[in-house]
């Protein structure tokens, strides 16, 4: 009954592959060809994405360890785009501050194997060891500007934690395997509906331990100290990688093993998470306000994104409502991965010019830089939940799918943690366009028009003329409609224009790219809702057949 | 947007070309609608339905349409924002940043009183606060970062109640839909709307600027510049009222009368508390911030008589206070951009320099207290009508307040403008044309008000008509 087959693997195998060259051509490359490293990471990438996507609707398992779905095909684009986002922001930092270049994409690569691995895992020791691979990877990053005291102590530090948190975790899957005799979800599924199968205490201490475990992962309040020295230690790019791919993964598996794993068990968690989301949202919040280190803050911020999300995941139960918490709790991942992208992004390139990330030295960006202002005020305001953008409709949604599991009072601290975030998010809005630029530091003007031009007329002629080709053969227009072919020219163009503007130093394209998705999710998130329909229906499929 | 930072005027002129774009059609709008017609069934009473699908899971559309409620509150925004572009011509910094947001406010007015959704009402109010905080705090005066952040929080506290008590209902109903018209056909049980209609009323009225929430108001509105300042007296507040009236009464009758009682008294605090407040004034925008204050009890009074006229009178009254707000921060503007400041004590005898601004001062401040002819007159008194057929002794409180109101404006008018000249304003120039023009808008539309009140009246009755009926099963 265990298949196994390789092609539903494809995408991994091809990511596999890709870090592999990655590091063959550090080897063989003299230092002036390294330039070349990146651009082939983010072709190798664009592959992985666009076969990631491909396999959209195939439903299978790899030998009861891995489930390949919707679900999966999602997270596989997702994390394709984080590391994506990730390479184009790294482009201008690591030359600067960083040394091999090639190990930092493999690394980046690696770790976001470790992450799709995680959203597909359908078996506790998959799931651990793709997590180590995600946590070993961000070891060596955290620590990866080896001069800079503040980035090896982060490093010590998350080493440290992580490996703690591990080994809870482990602690946690031998005991659940000691009571139930399994490690694969739907196994313990059934193996806990068993009439008095709850009131085992050891699977209660093996519950607790595995949600301390991931707690850690996700940076849940009380499990969060380490996020905020990690977040201001490490090489910026690799911060918005943990607070965006991390993140993302963590919950991605939370939420495949609670459902596949847990769900007759709803009972009892449900109260735990509810509680870890009132403390997640509320410390971060609060916390947040006094920080002076924009890095921090975003740190803080990411604590109280992860309550929200964890105000979905406590109206996690069977049914519609349950699922409509699925689809609520994947669509604010997305959302989240676009703005902290931007943010970060917006973040990293004050930073390449002035090195400096302290919130008071953004004083005056608004005038020196207005894209990089506009970029961070925008994200900024979409972390906030305001409308027009990401945050807002995902917020909505997830609160609204917990506000019909009856969870109004959860809701309502969720709305007024929203405003206290607005504050500081606020402090940092009006720093930028009231605050005086100060004297001293350097001036963010580089006059780019022309280039900015050239990549743009760039990205406009490849749509146009994919737009032509594809309507051409006509074939997809019977399949599809309209609607495809206009996505897929917009989006190549989009892309190409990015791409063109990031080869000549242009770094506001790839910030535009990460607007456009948040604002297309603000405006618009219908297509990308009905997407997720599949998405939690397959999630859910595995737990409907057991009963 | 695309227009170069240099071409600074031709930012304006298209700022303001926007701004007449949307009064001519607002007024189109206005005229077009049909009182005859609604309540008659036709969708609703609403007319002008543009519809389109956003979100089915959720029941969430894009229903925009207006009613004899939102009928003249276009009309308002209309003249507001092309009034308020005018007077921004002098807005040197930045001023494309400044137009484009102003834009995206007003946009997410003229949301707010078109949605027929829930979800997008709500939206759109987020929009409307959103640009608040930056065109305060980068072109605003007088401890302006304090006041921006003071006015956001606040008014995103409110929409904090909104919001929780939006999704109770949504959830309650169980119609899979925020179609406002949908939803206010399910019957609610009692002890839901008890609990909610506070929080609807609560959450809205914050906007509204009803006590004891009100503080945000007078400092907003001083350190706002003076287009916002009009904006934000003139028609962010009204906001607040009509989600009041639209959300809250419209959705939960039973609340709404057991409510309205205790909601009236605020309404009358407001009334009161706002006049006294504005006769201690010092600065010429804090008593104009203190009397919105005030006008806008009337309209929180007018709408809890849940009367007719009462009603009638507070829509008409969130009109008439509108205009003749936004008149007073326009000239405001015009004495404080000459002389950078707005110490009443200090001017004096300023008609002589500047006749035409006394004279559309006057004008406003007529209307302020009620002077018969002027807009403010006609709506006050169906304000008093109300209150008097439902609770006399609120309406006593009420013509107090005008009382109050009069003894205020005359006094500031007296010091700051009559009186022997003082030497030290000589340099004061009247006003120049293009706000001259603006002024008399507004000031025309007044009178036109107070003279002929019934296109307004018309249209508001068709649509508070079927509102009352609803309430008045639950007394």
């Amino acid at each position: 009954m265990a298949s196994l087959d390789y092609g539903l693997l494809t995408p991994e195998f091809l990511l596999l592959g890709l870090i592999f060259l990655v590091l063959f051509l550090d080897l063989v490359f003299a230092e002036r060809g390294r330039w070349l490293i990146p651009w082939v990471t983010i072709v190798g990438l664009l592959v992985v994405l666009v076969v990631g996507g491909w396999t959209w609707g195939i439903r299978a398992t790899f030998a009861d360890l891995l489930r390949v779905d919707e679900y999966t095909s999602f997270f596989r684009v997702l994390f394709a785009v984080v590391a994506l986002g990730v390479v184009f922001v790294s482009m201008p930092y690591v030359p600067r501050f960083l040394p091999h270049q090639g190990e930092y994409y493999a690394l980046v690569l690696a770790g976001t194997l470790g992450m799709v691995f995680m959203a597909m895992a359908d078996e506790l020791l998959t799931a651990y060891i793709s997590l180590e691979l995600l946590s070993f990877s961000s070891y060596i990053l955290v620590s990866y500007a080896k001069r800079d005291l503040k980035s090896n102590e982060a490093g010590i530090k998350y080493l440290i934690i992580g490996g703690l948190s591990s080994a809870l975790l482990l602690y946690g899957i031998s005991l659940l395997y000691g009571a139930t005799g399994t490690t694969k979800f739907p196994a313990i599924a059934q193996a806990i509906q068993a009439p008095g199968a709850l009131d085992s205490p050891g699977l209660l201490v093996a519950l607790a331990l595995i949600t301390v475990g991931l707690g850690f992962k996700v940076a849940a309040v009380p499990f969060h100290m380490w996020t905020p020295d990690v977040y201001e230690g490490a090489p910026t790019p690799i911060a918005a990688y943990l607070a965006v791919g991390s993140k993302a993964a963590g919950f991605a598996l939370v939420v495949r093993f609670l459902v596949g794993g847990l769900l007759p068990a709803v009972e009892s968690w449900l109260p735990v998470f509810a509680v870890l989301a009132v403390l997640t949202m509320t410390v971060g919040n609060l916390v947040a306000i006094h920080q002076r280190n924009l890095k921090r803050l975003l740190a803080y911020s990411s604590i109280s994104q992860a309550g929200y999300v964890l105000v979905g995941i406590a109206a996690l139960q069977d049914g519609d409502i349950g699922a409509m918490a699925t689809r609520g709790i994947v669509l604010h991942l997305a959302g989240y991965v676009f703005t902290n992208l931007a943010a970060f992004g917006a973040l990293i390139v004050f930073e390449t010019r002035t090195g400096r990330t302290d919130i008071r030295d953004m004083a005056g960006v608004g005038r020196q830089s207005p894209f990089i202002a506009l970029t961070l005020m925008v994200s900024v305001f979409s972390l906030a939940g305001m409308p027009l953008f990401a945050g807002f409709v995902t917020k909505f949604y997830l609160f609204t799918a917990a506000a019909r599991a009856d969870l109004l009072w959860l809701v309502a601290i969720a709305v007024i943690n929203s405003t206290i975030s607005l504050y500081y998010y606020l402090i940092v809005v009006k720093e930028m366009y009231v605050g005086e630029a100060r004297p001293g530091l350097l001036s963010l003007q580089r006059p780019q028009g022309l280039l900015t031009g050239i990549a743009l007329a760039a990205g406009v002629v490849t749509g146009i003329v994919v737009w032509v080709s594809l309507g051409a053969s006509g074939w997809i227009y019977d399949f599809y409609g309209p609607t495809l072919p206009v996505t897929i020219a917009v989006g190549s163009g989009g892309l190409v224009a990015t791409l063109v503007g990031l080869a000549f130093g242009v770094v506001e394209l790839p910030l535009a790219a990460m607007l456009a998705g948040v604002f297309v999710l603000g405006l618009y998130p219908y297509p990308v809702l009905d997407l997720l329909g599949d998405v939690s229906n397959a999630v859910f499929t595995a737990t409907a057949a057991l009963s | 947007m695309l227009v170069p930072r240099r071409h600074a005027w031709t930012i304006r002129i298209l700022a303001t070309l926007a701004g007449l774009l949307t009064l001519i059609l607002s007024v189109w709008v206005f005229i077009g609608f049909d009182w005859g017609k609604a309540g008659l069934g036709t969708t609703n009473g609403y007319q002008f339905v543009e519809w389109y699908e956003w979100l089915p899971e959720l029941g969430i559309t894009i229903r925009l349409g207006i009613d004899g409620i939102s009928a003249p509150m276009v009309l308002l925004t209309g003249l507001v924002i092309f009034t308020g572009a005018i007077v921004s011509w002098n807005i040197a910094d930045r001023n494309k940043e400044y137009y484009a947001l102003l834009l995206v406010l007003v946009s997410g007015v003229y949301g707010v009183f078109v949605a027929l959704d829930l979800f997008f009402l709500f939206f759109f109010y987020e929009i409307a606060v959103l640009p608040m905080y930056l065109l305060i705090a980068v072109w605003g005066s007088t401890r302006k970062e304090y006041a921006a952040m003071k006015l956001t929080i606040f008014l995103v506290a409110g929409s904090i109640l909104v919001w929780v008590a939006m999704l109770a209902v949504f959830v309650e109903s169980g119609a899979q839909t925020f179609d406002l018209a949908t939803l206010a056909q399910h019957e609610y049980p009692r002890t839901f709307q008890l609990v909610f209609l506070p929080m609807f009323f609560i959450g809205f009225g914050v906007l509204a600027g009803m006590w004891p929430f009100h503080t945000w108001s007078p400092d907003g509105h001083v350190a706002a510049p003076t287009a916002v300042s009009m904006l934000h007296a003139g028609v962010l507040m009204k906001l607040g009222a009509y989600g009041i009236l639209r959300v809250g009464f419209g959705l939960l009758p039973e609340g709404t009368v057991f409510w309205a009682p205790f909601f009236i008294v605020l309404g009358t605090i407001n009334v009161v508390y706002g006049a006294l407040s504005a006769m201690s004034q010092r600065d010429l925008k804090f008593v104009i911030g203190y009397s919105s204050v005030s006008h806008m009890g009337y309209v929180v009074v007018g709408l809890c008589t849940l009367t007719l006229i009462g009603v009638n009178g507070a829509v008409l009254q969130m009109f008439a206070h509108g205009v003749m707000t936004a008149l007073f921060f326009a000239l405001v503007g015009v004495v404080y951009d000459q002389a950078h400041t707005r110490e009443i004590g200090i001017f004096g005898g300023l008609v002589r320099r500047m006749p035409w601004f006394v004279g559309f001062f006057a004008v406003a401040g007529l209307a302020s207290l009620g002077l018969p002819g002027l807009s403010g007159f006609i709506a006050e008194l169906l304000v008093f009508i109300g209150a008097f057929q439902s609770y006399p002794i609120i309406g006593v409180f009420c013509v107090i307040g005008v009382a109050l109101t009069a003894t205020y404006i005359l006094r500031l008018m007296a010091k700051a403008f009559f009186g022997p000249p003082n030497p030290a304003w000589s340099h004061l120039r009247d006003m120049r044309p293009s706000v001259w023009v603006a002024c008399m808008l507004l000031a025309a539309t007044m009178l036109f008000v107070g003279l002929y009140p019934a296109p307004f009246l018309d249209r508001s009755t068709a649509s508070v008509v079927p509102l009352l009926e609803r309430i008045e099963q639950f007394r």
